[in-house]
């Protein structure tokens, strides 16, 4: 067996799960082998063992630190458009075998009508977060330590603020993938993610600020004095910001999109519809409309999980296909889909490195990694002052979308209104609604700002979250519905 | 590595040698999973799984400092460093006075059987399972024409153990099923394509509707949706859906977990006792319902799980509190901890319902002049710290006393505080089919964008 180890020299996947499980070489072969059994078409064994340490901060104390550890195995077999899988906790060669077993009823005696072949992955080999295995150990007093000072920079920056809730999680997952073609991958994947949160109150008013950092690197990467003081401080600024701000406009207005994290409109609106198992099913609102325009010509659309150190970035996806760029949308024009191996190879096309899971408790589906949408010409203050009437947003909660019908909505919370060119106020938390087919033909200013976002997303799909990243440059959107409360009269908004 | 059985026995030898080791309290939650689920979609086997999972969760108390850990390796080496480790880092942890077990005259005495185990959960066939799955997707595709594809339709069975024991003589286990068919039919007409989908869940196989209503019910919603238009942005009434309403009773438990309250991160803080909504407003909770999906004998601290009402006519009564939350606000665990194998310590509600009211659904829709029927909500615009609700939504518009036409890409607005005062009828039709649950509700007034 051909092993293609992680390229850590000190640490192998493959040697790491023999020495846990005792499942060697050859148990993997055989039990392959079993997997092929009647006519299946391809098999696979995800091994993983995870371990998640979490320490949390508010009035002032770290009260309470936890660990979690899992280790486990999906095994996986298609045949056709069919999926068989099944999941222990408990690893042993028995339990390898029944869970084989179960998985193998998909496949019938009757012989592939559409068989589900894909080649091995091939291509570049990654190394995009060449972290030690040992970068979780941190000792928990350096832990409190930073928890303390994000808590002393937020109560320093402004006496409104009342409370403080700061944590910090690390997550090292070790992967190891065997396939029925013969090829044992393995990956070392480390996570990290810092999060502040403060309630600002002033005046029997009450507000929250957020902010989020982190990504594939050691704590120590991310959490130098300076980072963290300007962290603290922007999640006091951003409660503040709210504390003062007035009632969202009501209906559709002309909207700027801040850089970063406002990429969430590409994940929402055209991301899940770009993944291939909606349209393979078509049930996607993009399904059959590679080639055509869906945007104008100042959008290009990327997804690219090989970004160094990023949260949705990848070596390999979670079925062994090294990641890759894959360009989504082309100056306007829908280029193509995000694939796992069983739609690759049921629509008859290249694996883009999207086959992704939550966990060896899950089966793998075409996910995002990091999507952006790359720089334009513009200054971003000339998009701004370009609007008449309209809102600027520059932070966001979650999204949603319905992929069948297109609709889509993610949630301002940071927004402000723009009037003359001019920003004036900010307003309270709103939700935009759109059409995910529709929306990229109403950008019309592109910036030159691209920024990606700063570690904090989570995608959720079919009940299964896992790590991604968007990007953006400061847009214009032309005629956007906003919901908010305050309906606008035919004159000018009043706060 | 060998996997140790899973038993009281279990528990009680950690909390011994954890107390050895200079433990105070300590507590050890184990919970067992097993799953199966089947995916069919026009008609063909598209998955088949199979769970199985284990989860031990440990936490110990040094004094008035704490630290929790949690592993799905059950072998003796794994077990014995996962002891190790919670004794250091409760060591290291800042001392809180407000930590600890419950106080020992709030733990459940007893464990009642609320018949929550069906048997047949774990023993189910695989082509049972893909029948009834079958059977759901092919009423839906038959209500119509119109009705061209699919996302599929699923079945699944699950089988639960939880045993608690903790180092104050509480030791307890329970067992508990679920069955759930759910199915999400595509429908198509002049270009425009609707996804709608709907599902029964239930404890025992003889509690789930029948697969037919199922597919049925997911063919009427998905037609209800074709040719949806936008309208004009104003303020109406809008009415939820029982199978939306729901989310607002949701957020009501979220805005009065004791967590959210000592934070201050609530728009209900400092208002136990005061007016909250309408007097059509009554929630409560009670985690004793036979059979119920968010029933269970003790929470997950071993605290029993007693109905409360949470708000009546309005008047907010009680908060949702576990051993720590309760301690830090004044009062007692409510029964409502979460905390569980590999879980944060938390609450939830158990069974928390809207009361039903006396109005049918056409009562409620006859009473709108001009007004929005929502079906569906989308995304997360809600603000817990200070009620601001903005939501993407669709459904059905409404036109002197009728539902007139589809609607979609809309947004509703306001604030949770005046949505719940607003609340001026309440339907007869609550249908449990999830822990959190609601009638029909129209309010008075919201904020509805659209062109």
């Amino acid at each position: 067996m051909d092993k293609s180890l992680s390229s850590r020299p000190e640490f192998s996947p493959a040697a790491f799960f023999d020495e846990r499980f005792g499942v060697t070489a050859r148990d993997l072969d055989r039990v392959l082998g079993r997997a092929m059994a009647r006519q299946a078409d391809y098999a696979d064994l995800y091994f993983e063992y995870r371990t998640n340490d979490q320490v949390h901060l508010e009035e002032g104390l770290v009260k309470h630190a936890s660990v979690s550890t899992a280790n486990g195995v999906g095994a996986r077999v298609l045949a056709e458009d069919k999926t068989g899988y099944a999941f222990t906790d408990d690893v042993t060669i028995k339990n390898l075998d029944s869970a084989v077993r179960t998985a193998n009823v998909i496949a019938s005696d009757r012989g592939s009508e559409l068989p589900a072949r894909v080649p091995a992955p091939a291509g570049p080999r990654h190394d995009l977060y060449p972290v030690p295995h040992s970068f979780a150990d941190v000792p928990l007093e350096r832990k409190i330590g930073l928890l303390q000072d994000l808590d002393r920079f937020a109560r320093k920056a402004d006496p409104r603020v009342k409370g403080v809730f700061a944590s910090l999680l690390l997550e090292n997952k070790v992967v190891l993938i065997a396939s029925s073609q013969g090829w044992v991958l393995g990956d070392l994947q480390p996570l990290v993610r810092c999060n502040i949160r403060c309630i600002v109150e002033a005046d029997g008013k009450r507000q929250a600020g957020y902010f989020g950092w982190g990504g594939r690197m050691t704590l120590d990467d991310c959490t130098d004095t300076e980072r963290c003081e300007a962290h603290a401080r922007e999640a006091v600024r951003r409660a503040l910001v709210n504390l003062e701000a007035a009632a969202a406009p009501a209906g559709p207005m002309d909207v700027v999109l801040g850089p970063g994290w406002p990429g969430i409109l590409l994940h929402e609106a055209i991301g899940h519809g770009l993944e291939a198992d909606f349209n393979r099913r078509k049930t996607s609102a993009f399904a059959g409309r590679i080639g055509e325009r869906v945007a104008t010509e100042l959008c290009t659309v990327v997804d690219d999980g090989t970004i160094p150190s990023r949260r949705g970035s990848l070596n390999v996806d979670d079925e062994g296909t090294p990641t890759r760029r894959t360009v989504l949308i082309e100056d306007g024009i829908l280029r193509g889909y995000m694939h796992d191996r069983l739609n690759a190879a049921l629509l008859g096309m290249e694996l883009t490195g999207n086959g992704r899971r939550e966990s060896y408790a899950h089966v793998p589906m075409p996910r995002m990694t990091n999507t952006f949408m790359l720089a334009g010409e513009e200054n971003p203050e000339d998009i701004i002052r370009s609007v008449k009437d309209g809102l600027y947003a520059v932070s966001f909660g979650g999204g949603q979308v319905d992929i069948t019908s297109g609709k889509f909505v993610f949630s301002a919370n940071e927004a402000y209104r723009i009037e003359d060119g001019r920003i004036t106020h900010p307003v309270r938390d709103a939700t935009l609604i759109g059409n995910g087919p529709d929306v990229l033909t109403r950008v019309s200013r592109v910036g030159t700002d691209l920024a990606l976002d700063d570690g904090i997303g989570t995608c959720g799909k079919d009940g299964q979250g896992v790590p991604v990243g968007v990007g953006l440059p400061t847009i214009r959107v032309d005629q956007i519905v906003v919901g908010g409360t305050s309906v606008r009269g035919a004159g000018s908004f009043q706060g | 590595m060998e996997r140790l059985p899973v038993d009281l026995e279990l528990a009680a030898g950690l909390l011994a040698r954890a107390r050895e080791k200079g433990a105070s309290q300590g507590d050890v939650t184990v919970a067992e999973h097993e799953g199966a689920q089947v995916k069919v979609r026009l008609g063909k086997v598209e998955t088949v799984s199979q769970a199985h999972e284990t989860r031990l969760g440990l936490r110990l108390f040094f004094g008035k400092s704490s630290a929790a850990t949690s592993t799905s390796d059950l072998s003796r080496a794994s077990l014995d460093r996962l002891l190790e480790e919670t004794c250091a880092m409760a060591r290291a942890t800042a001392k809180d006075e407000f930590g600890g077990l419950p106080e020992p005259g709030e733990l459940a005495t007893e464990v009642p059987d609320l018949d929550l185990l069906d048997r047949e959960a774990r023993e189910m066939p695989v082509e049972r399972c893909l029948d009834a799955a079958r059977e759901a997707e092919e009423h839906a595709l038959q209500h119509d024409s119109r009705i061209t594809n699919s996302e599929g339709a699923e079945f699944g069975t699950s089988f639960n153990r939880i045993i608690h024991a903790n180092s104050e003589g509480f030791a307890g286990e329970y067992a508990t099923s679920g069955f759930r068919v759910s199915v999400a039919p595509v429908a198509t007409s002049n270009g425009s394509m609707e996804r709608d989908h709907w599902y029964s869940a239930a404890r025992h196989h003889d509690g789930l509707d029948a697969p037919e209503a199922v597919g049925r019910e997911a063919g009427r919603r998905v037609i209800r949706r074709l040719g949806a238009r936008k309208v004009r942005t104003r303020e109406v009434p809008v009415v939820f859906d029982a199978a939306v309403a729901g989310t607002l009773v949701r957020h009501v438990a979220q805005a009065v977990s004791g967590y959210a309250l000592y934070q201050r991160a609530s728009f209900l803080c400092d208002r136990l006792g005061q007016r909250v909504g309408s007097d059509l407003v009554r929630i409560a909770d009670d985690g004793t319902i036979p059979r119920a999906l968010g029933s269970r004998p003790f929470d997950g601290e071993g605290v029993d799980v007693r109905r409360k009402d949470v708000v009546e006519s309005g008047v907010l009564q009680s908060y949702l509190l576990d051993a720590y939350s309760a301690r830090k606000l004044g009062g007692k665990s409510t029964g409502n901890a979460t905390r569980g194998a590999g879980q944060a310590s938390g609450v939830a509600p158990m069974n928390l319902y809207l009361t039903p009211g006396e109005h049918g659904l056409g009562d409620i829709i006859g009473s709108v002049e001009d007004g929005f029927y929502v079906t569906e909500l989308m995304g997360f615009g809600v603000n817990l710290v200070t009620g601001d609700y903005s939501r993407g939504a669709a459904g059905v518009w409404i036109e002197k006393g009728e539902l007139a036409y589809p609607v979609s890409e809309l947004t509703i607005a306001g604030n949770l505080n005046d949505m719940l005062t607003q609340i001026e009828m309440v339907g007869n039709d609550l249908r449990p089919q999830s822990p959190v649950a609601s009638p029909t509700v129209k309010i008075s007034r919201m904020t509805v964008a659209g062109d």
